[in-house]
């Protein structure tokens, strides 16, 4: 099971990278997100999978699965839900402004 | 009690207070300023008769023990000259500075940098652990880029403010390693500690590197060739600063270290041979320049690194004493280490005085051309007479104290002539021969001081002003200063008795001893060698000033033109259009291209690691079993992911996110992480409705216009990046290092009173994380909330309301 989720994991951080490489900043968003499903994944494979019962205490199991990966991701899922929204709303004023969403066209001038 | 580290510390914190009173009373700022150096001159002289009689003060605060570094403080005589020069000079400089600069001037930042320079100097002189010292050094070097730079709205004066930091501070960092490397031989950052563990070194691979680096930092902060090009574009400092730092303080910072070590690597020939030989040619390039200027300051100015080499070659000389165990050479070499100490404080009073008068002559008529000065004699006398005794002390007539080091300085150079145990050969001669040529130019640089400025014709209509005698409190300064010019003249043995004996001790700690070390001196000595070529420089000299017009001209031909100058600035060019040209080839401006870079040193550095380490092993035998339905969710989710790459449309891609978020909070229900599965659903239902409504204001994916080429490298790196993650992780799998920490979280129940442990570390364990995570949260929102409603107002151009 672990080996199979890594690299499912591994095939959706190709795809992350992938997005990311591309000119069109609503693919570099969805990128991004699919690089925190990918983290997502490979932070509760590392604390081992179905290795005892939910954790919590009241099901009075004789073993619980690893509680800090599940604490870690809580907090990764909300923060990248922070960040998509932000990325999102900036690319949706860098629209506005500028008329296009091609990073090739919204790169710098060459100073002086 | 009157601590070393005190005295450090007290211009300091003076300077933090200076913007303080600045804004309270910015006109009365230079006399609350000029009382910090009077205190530190005073509480120094109380100390000189302990000093003179052999004791020195060491007082340690602790630091960084582990790396050896202490903030250790150290007086002895060396120490104690130069502390009393700062200081002394220092307070003269401050009077001088409060006539000389208007009120109109920024005189917070300039009394904050000098205060700054003065704690930094004091610092370099008291500090006996090298790493301390070197900071201090840097200091200096910074404090004298921003006195420098002081009319920053001047070209000229950005221009060398640059030159003197950058010709400085590598030097200081070549010194830095030169430490590191003394460090590396002795195991000490102590100047003291390595003077007596440096004799086992002696023939050590590191040591000779070791000693020219340090003489590196010592040549480039005191101006010797081919480093002297800095001190000349110097002077588009504030006079006061050019007098103090410029000539009697931070350039004598190099002098200081070359005497602070000589006990380190006197013992070595190569130390005699390379601080003479450019302590010579110094002398001898800087007074052969300073003819040919027409700007007093710049003539001034190659004065100084002339003088500079004279005490150099000095502490070369005298070093030759540390060659043999005690004997009459040891006597006869140290004499030129008693030179140099006592030209060094002669060349401050002089020089300090010269400054000073330059300064008034400058400040009174407009212009510091010599070509349009002249006749001033009878307009300014006093200043003239002080002018008169500063150039005639440096030109070494009597009976001005430069008369009497200026004796010692040809006697010590006539000892190389019968040198024997260091084979000087042939080249014993030509040190006396360069000595008394630079001597006779030096006598010529001085009579165009005195002469073209207060002799000739006046030519008020050249002038920018009418020309006027300065006022007293300007005066007060240079006339205190010449007026130890003649005393010191007509009572060398105080100074020689008090302040250079205990310096010479230091110098030569194994012979501090030795009474003989200190030489009584004498004005008239009878008819030596050493007087018959000061005859000879008074004749030569004269006859030269007299022609001066008919063999200037040979200045501008040649090889004379050639100047270091245009090499420092034809360097710096090169190095900025260099690294532009660099710059420009990675920089471009193109997320795309950094991201490649990112991705590609990831998957070289840390897959190449892996790979040549053979980091990565495999290890699936604690493996859960899987289930029907977990295939067919990994199948669904792989499909998903690799359909986004392909997708044409933009709905279709966020759809297939979707599946992925969905799919990801299905897995979190199998893994038994009831709360991940709740919040990811929540969060990817609230995602998906949020990039529906941002499409909404954006544009249709276009085709992609990249090419093949680049879309198939672009492949490539998402594949390889994607193989090092999965064998990474999958590694870590295979080696479990550590017992795992988990356990500790399941007593929550007991710890934290929760039962749900995940909210328990979330709530408790770890509630301050949490706490961060909203604070994030917040900020995004807020960033969110501005993007959106904060727009330019039309015809407003970049102002947001």
């Amino acid at each position: 099971m672990e080996t199979l989720i890594t690299i499912l994991a591994g095939v959706l951080v190709t795809v992350a990278v992938y997005l990311l490489l591309s000119r069109s900043i609503i693919r570099i968003i969805l990128g991004s997100a699919v690089l925190s499903h990918a983290v997502h994944l490979l932070l509760m494979v590392m604390g081992g999978l179905k290795t005892g019962s939910a954790p919590l205490l009241g099901e009075n199991a004789s073993s619980y699965t690893d509680a800090l990966p599940q604490a870690l991701i809580l907090t990764a899922i909300v923060i990248s839900f922070a960040v998509t929204a932000f990325l999102l709303v900036l690319a949706y004023r860098t629209y506005q402004e500028t008329g296009t969403d091609d990073l090739q066209e919204l790169r710098g001038f060459i100073d002086e | 009690m009157f601590t070393i580290a005190f005295a450090i510390f007290i211009p300091f914190i003076a300077a933090v207070l200076i913007p303080f009173i600045y804004k309270r009373s910015p006109r009365r700022i230079g006399w609350f300023v000029l009382v910090i150096p009077i205190i530190l001159f005073i509480g120094l002289v109380r100390l000189i008769p302990r000093v003179a009689n052999g004791e020195t003060m060491l007082n340690t605060i602790s630091w960084m023990p582990s790396a050896g570094v202490d903030f250790t403080t150290y007086l002895d005589g060396l120490s104690l000259i130069f502390a009393l020069l700062i200081t002394g000079v220092g307070s003269l400089v401050i009077l001088y500075s409060i006539y000389y600069l208007s009120e109109r001037e920024a005189l917070g930042h300039f009394y904050v940098y000098l205060l700054l320079f003065m704690g930094a100097m004091l610092g370099v002189v008291f500090s006996d652990n090298m790493i301390v010292l070197y900071v201090f050094w840097e200091l200096t070097s910074i404090s004298s880029f921003l006195l420098i730079a002081f009319w920053y709205h001047r070209k000229k004066s950005r221009y060398g403010a640059q030159k003197s930091l950058l010709i400085t501070v590598s030097g200081g960092l070549a010194m830095l390693v030169g430490f590191i490397m003394l460090h590396q031989m002795t195991g000490s950052f102590s100047v003291r500690e390595n003077i007596a563990g440096i004799t086992d070194f002696i023939g050590h691979d590191l040591f000779i590197p070791a000693m020219i680096l340090v003489l590196l930092g010592a040549f480039t902060k005191s101006a010797q060739f081919p480093f002297h090009i800095w001190l000349p574009d110097a002077m588009e400092a504030p006079t006061p600063v050019s007098a103090y730092l410029h000539s009697a303080t931070m350039v004598k910072a190099g002098i200081y270290l070359v005497a602070r070590f000589t006990p380190v690597f006197g013992m070595d020939s190569t130390w005699f041979y390379v601080v003479s030989s450019v302590g010579i040619f110094t002398l001898f390039w800087g007074s052969f320049n300073a003819v040919r200027q027409n700007d007093l300051k710049a003539l001034l100015a190659y004065s100084t690194i002339s003088q500079l080499g004279l005490v150099m070659s000095l502490f070369g000389i005298g070093s030759a004493a540390l060659h043999s165990g005690y004997n009459e050479h040891v006597v006869l070499y140290s004499q030129a280490t008693f030179a140099a100490l006592f030209h060094l404080i002669n060349h401050s009073t002089f020089k300090g005085a010269l400054f000073m008068v330059v300064g008034i002559v400058d400040h009174n008529v407009g212009t510091r051309d010599i070509r349009r000065l002249g006749g001033l004699m009878s307009l300014m006398p006093v200043t003239f007479s002080i002018a008169l005794i500063g150039s005639f002390s440096m030109a070494g007539l009597p009976p001005f104290n430069g008369f009497l080091s200026k004796e010692m300085f040809f006697e010590a150079m006539l000892l190389l002539r019968d040198m024997e145990f260091l084979s000087m050969g042939a080249w014993g001669t030509i040190f006396p021969v360069i000595a008394w040529v630079a001597s006779i130019f030096t006598f010529v640089y001085s009579m165009i001081i005195v002469f073209q400025t207060f002799f000739g014709e006046h030519q008020p209509d050249r002038l920018d002003r009418e020309a006027h005698e300065a006022s007293l409190g300007m005066l007060i300064a240079p006339a205190i200063l010449a007026v130890f010019v003649v005393a010191i003249f007509f009572f060398p043995n105080v100074i020689g008795q008090y302040l250079i004996r205990p310096a010479m001790a230091a110098v030569y700690p194994s012979f501090a001893d030795v009474d003989a070390l200190t030489p009584h001196i004498q004005a008239w000595h009878g008819p030596n060698t050493a007087l018959w070529m000061t005859v000879g420089v008074v004749i030569v000299g004269l006859l030269l000033y007299k022609y001066l017009k008919y063999w200037r001209s040979m200045y501008s031909i040649g090889p004379f033109r050639w100047n270091l100058d245009s090499v420092y600035n034809g360097t710096l060019n090169l190095l900025g259009r260099g690294s532009t040209l660099l710059t420009n080839t990675y920089m471009t401006g193109y997320l795309r291209d950094y991201l490649v870079y990112i991705f590609g040193f990831f998957t070289l550095v840390v897959g190449g690691s892996l790979f040549f380490v053979g980091g990565a092993s495999f290890d699936m035998t604690n493996d859960a079993p899987i289930t029907i339905n977990e295939y067919i969710l990994v199948f669904v989710m792989m499909a998903a992911g690799i359909l986004m790459v392909f997708a044409k449309s933009r709905v279709t891609t966020i759809l297939l996110n979707g599946v992925l978020g969905y799919a990801i909070a299905l897995f979190f229900v199998f893994f038994r992480a009831p709360d991940l599965a709740l919040t990811q659903i929540v969060v990817e239902t609230v995602t998906t409705a949020l990039f529906l409504l941002s499409f909404h204001f954006l544009p249709d994916f276009k085709r992609e216009k990249t090419a093949r080429p680049s879309k198939i490298i672009n492949g490539l790196i998402a594949v390889s990046v994607g193989v090092v993650v999965t064998v990474i992780a999958l590694s870590v799998q295979g080696n479990q290092l550590f017992e795992s920490v988990s356990t500790y979280f399941e007593d929550a129940y007991e710890l934290a009173g929760g039962q749900n442990i995940v909210n328990a570390i979330l709530g408790d364990f770890r509630a301050f994380d949490t706490m961060l995570e909203v604070v994030v949260l917040f900020i995004a929102g807020i960033g969110v909330y501005t993007l959106i409603k904060l727009k330019a107002q039309k015809g407003g151009r970049d102002v947001e309301k």
